[in-house]
């Protein structure tokens, strides 16, 4: 076992999977001698090689068809876009063509492709670096969207994806890139897409959360703790397709649930969890299902990313309102 | 500074071979095809012509679907695809299902496309294609990515790929080249040039005198081709693949050619935008006429011989279309079936919801 950041276990898995399948592909803009503009392929190249993982010229689109014509010739291509909100200029590749490669070919045909990309909030980024558009990926039929939320998930859930033989999009939060340790295994393991992970037990709401909601969640939970209120944390791990069941359960069992994300109101996966729970679940609720959102304007300049973001306390105030309902 | 622009373009002369009346104007540049390769070659634009012609009377009947016409263009499809090799990748547009047929799908596949069928798609495992591609400029960059494959699997091929003349403003035709350019990967982009994208004309889409100049760009080999003459398209795909092969990287083919046709048969009309002496003109340069009088030149040729292939034709497309007839039709659980190698729970849970429904 090793002491490991996020962007460390990230890079372990690739370096798993590079070793594991001569097929992986490691490339994009900045991916290779320089090992990332966050150090997450540091050191790859030097032990597998420029043909293995290898610099791209400056063009989303161009990445994403490199992607789909080398998953034609057998390859598994880990590709990374270097802001997910550049993800508009390889919109076509991600969710016109990769996703439906194997419904168009009848099934003789498949994409095993790794779109992985950073975002997230709170590290005073530059315009179009922290927007949260898993929501518009989530919406796209044929293509899994993975956000972790710890070292350890991140490595097994990014192992998963790359096995994976359909494609998957894996976005990274900037800011859990570095912001904890923790014990990581450094040989091989796996975590199941498409299985979300009860963070806190609790009994009196559940809080359905990913990406760096899931720590202000579990910061409010600890928060509320105190007053006498018992929340159940569930990290949804993957957001397309979500674990309903996992979160079922755990509304039939509290009766109360409050959904968080850092995208806008308007935007993200809330919304499906809000109804997928009045579809299954109505019966067992004595509370409206609630939202925690940033507000549905454009993603806020640097400097306002602090009232803009939605934060943990906002988190216990909607907990509160749904309890206290 | 007119005169830089002007020595740009003057790098980008078309290149013929046959001018229109089957004469041979550049005999330096023949290429080295047998009298059986190049009665192969008038046999299958022959056949291809009746494709069409039987194509736009079956979506008139209502028995096909999607179909966009091809007549005018045998030169610039067929040619282009002789010249390659059963183990090179075919990444086609639209337009481009007769490239598909010569290189194996069968005839009743590519009917079902057209209707849109799942089968359509299920391309035999030794037909390395893709299907028509519907997203203008989206095969280039994938044809980067196919040949950079193949570059890295060591094979000794190329990923080809058709566009037309408006899809040369997408910035996916640019990305395409520019990355094979940069990775010197073997692929052969070719943009068939005839004049109009739907209403669009060709003079509208960009101020440069050539497509095949934008290959510049890219820093890659550019060349233009009378794409109404077989023999020239021939030449010039045949030369971009062993370029390719050896390592030296992709090529930008731009085929000047026509569509006598409408744009697709879903509603176009081609007296909009075109006049009566365009079209007549163009139907001078048709390449079956001017490759008919060359090979009865050669004595190659007769109106028996064409006659047997229009009948082959005819019969193949009869035997085809009944063949697609007796495709099964598509259920709601074969469609989610395609759409991953496992099932997500939401998938599995409608799986069983249209089992019970179509069990009803």
């Amino acid at each position: 076992m090793a002491q490991m950041t996020m962007i460390q276990a990230i890079t372990d898995a690739m370096r798993n999977e590079l070793k594991n399948d001569e097929n992986v592909l490691v490339f994009g803009e900045d991916v290779g001698q320089n090992g990332g503009v966050f150090r997450a392929t540091e050191g790859l190249q030097k032990e597998f090689g420029e043909d293995r993982v290898f610099d791209t010229p400056l063009a989303e689109s161009g990445i994403g068809g490199l992607a789909i014509g080398l998953a034609l010739e057998g390859y598994r291509p880990v590709p990374e876009i270097q802001f997910f909100g550049f993800v508009f200029e390889v919109m076509d590749s991600v969710a016109g063509q990769m996703n439906r490669l194997r419904f168009r070919t009848g099934g003789t045909k498949n994409a095993p492709i790794t779109v992985r990309a950073p975002f997230g909030g709170g590290v005073h980024t530059p315009e179009m670096h922290s927007d949260s558009l898993e929501g518009l990926i989530a919406q796209t039929p044929g293509i899994k969207v993975v956000i972790p939320s710890t070292p350890y998930e991140a490595k097994g859930l990014l192992i998963s994806s790359i096995r994976d033989n359909d494609p998957v999009v894996f976005l990274e939060h900037m800011k859990l890139y570095r912001s904890f340790r923790e014990e990581v295994p450094e040989e091989e393991y796996t975590i199941e897409l498409g299985k979300a992970a009860v963070k806190r037990e609790g009994k009196d709401v559940t809080v359905v959360a990913y990406g760096a909601m899931v720590h202000s969640s579990l910061k409010a939970a600890e928060e509320l703790e105190k007053e006498g209120i018992d929340v159940e944390v569930i990290d949804l791990r993957t957001v397309s397709p979500v674990d309903y069941d996992t979160v079922i359960e755990s509304v039939n069992k509290t009766g109360h649930a409050v959904v968080v994300q850092e995208a806008q109101r308007q935007a993200g996966i809330a919304a499906n969890i809000v109804a997928e729970i009045q579809e299954r679940a109505i019966l067992h609720l004595e509370a409206p299902v609630l939202r925690v959102t940033a507000a549905d304007t454009v993603y806020p300049f640097s400097e306002a990313e602090d009232v803009w973001l939605p934060s943990h306390q906002d988190i216990v105030e909607k907990i509160k309102a749904v309890v206290n309902f | 500074m007119k005169h830089v622009l002007e020595s740009v373009e003057n790098q980008f002369e078309t290149f013929q071979i046959l001018d229109e009346n089957g004469k041979v104007v550049n005999k330096a540049d023949m290429p080295d095809l047998s009298d059986e390769d190049l009665k192969e070659l008038m046999r299958r634009m022959v056949y291809t012509r009746v494709l069409d012609q039987r194509s736009i009377a079956l979506n008139r009947q209502g028995r096909l679907g999607f179909y966009a016409p091809t007549a005018g263009q045998e030169a610039s499809q067929l040619g282009s695809h002789f010249a390659l090799e059963k183990e090179d990748f075919l990444l086609p547009g639209y337009r481009d299902v007769p490239q598909l047929i010569w290189q194996g799908l069968p005839l009743h596949q590519a009917f079902l496309w057209s209707r849109g069928h799942y089968a359509g798609g299920q391309f035999p495992e030794d037909v390395r294609a893709l299907f028509p591609q519907i997203i203008i400029g989206a095969q280039f960059v994938q044809a980067a990515g196919v040949a950079l494959g193949i570059k890295k699997r060591g094979k000794q091929a190329v990923a080809v790929t058709w566009t037309g003349d408006g899809g040369t403003s997408q910035g996916d035709f640019y990305e395409g080249m520019n990355f094979a350019g940069a990775f010197k990967a073997p692929a052969i982009f070719i943009a068939q040039n005839n004049g109009f994208a739907i209403s669009v004309p060709r003079e509208k889409q960009t101020s440069a005198k050539t497509l095949a100049q934008k290959a510049i760009a890219a820093g890659i080999e550019g060349i233009q081709v009378d794409g109404m003459d077989v023999l020239a398209v021939y030449a010039a795909t045949k030369h971009a693949r062993v370029r390719a092969i050896n390592g030296e990287g992709p090529t930008l083919i731009e085929t000047l050619t026509y569509r006598y046709g409408p744009h697709t048969m879903s509603g176009d009309d081609p007296t909009r935008y075109r006049s009566d002496e365009l079209n007549s003109e163009w139907e001078k340069k048709d390449p079956l006429i001017r490759f008919r009088k060359f090979l009865e030149g050669k004595k190659l040729w007769s109106e028996e011989e064409e006659t047997k292939v229009i009948e082959e034709a005819k019969s193949d497309i009869k035997e085809a279309i009944k063949k697609a007839d007796q495709a099964p039709k598509q259920k709601v659980t074969d469609l989610i079936g395609f759409m991953y190698e496992e099932l997500p729970v939401n998938l599995q849970t409608q799986l069983e919801e249209y089992q019970a429904k179509e069990s009803k």
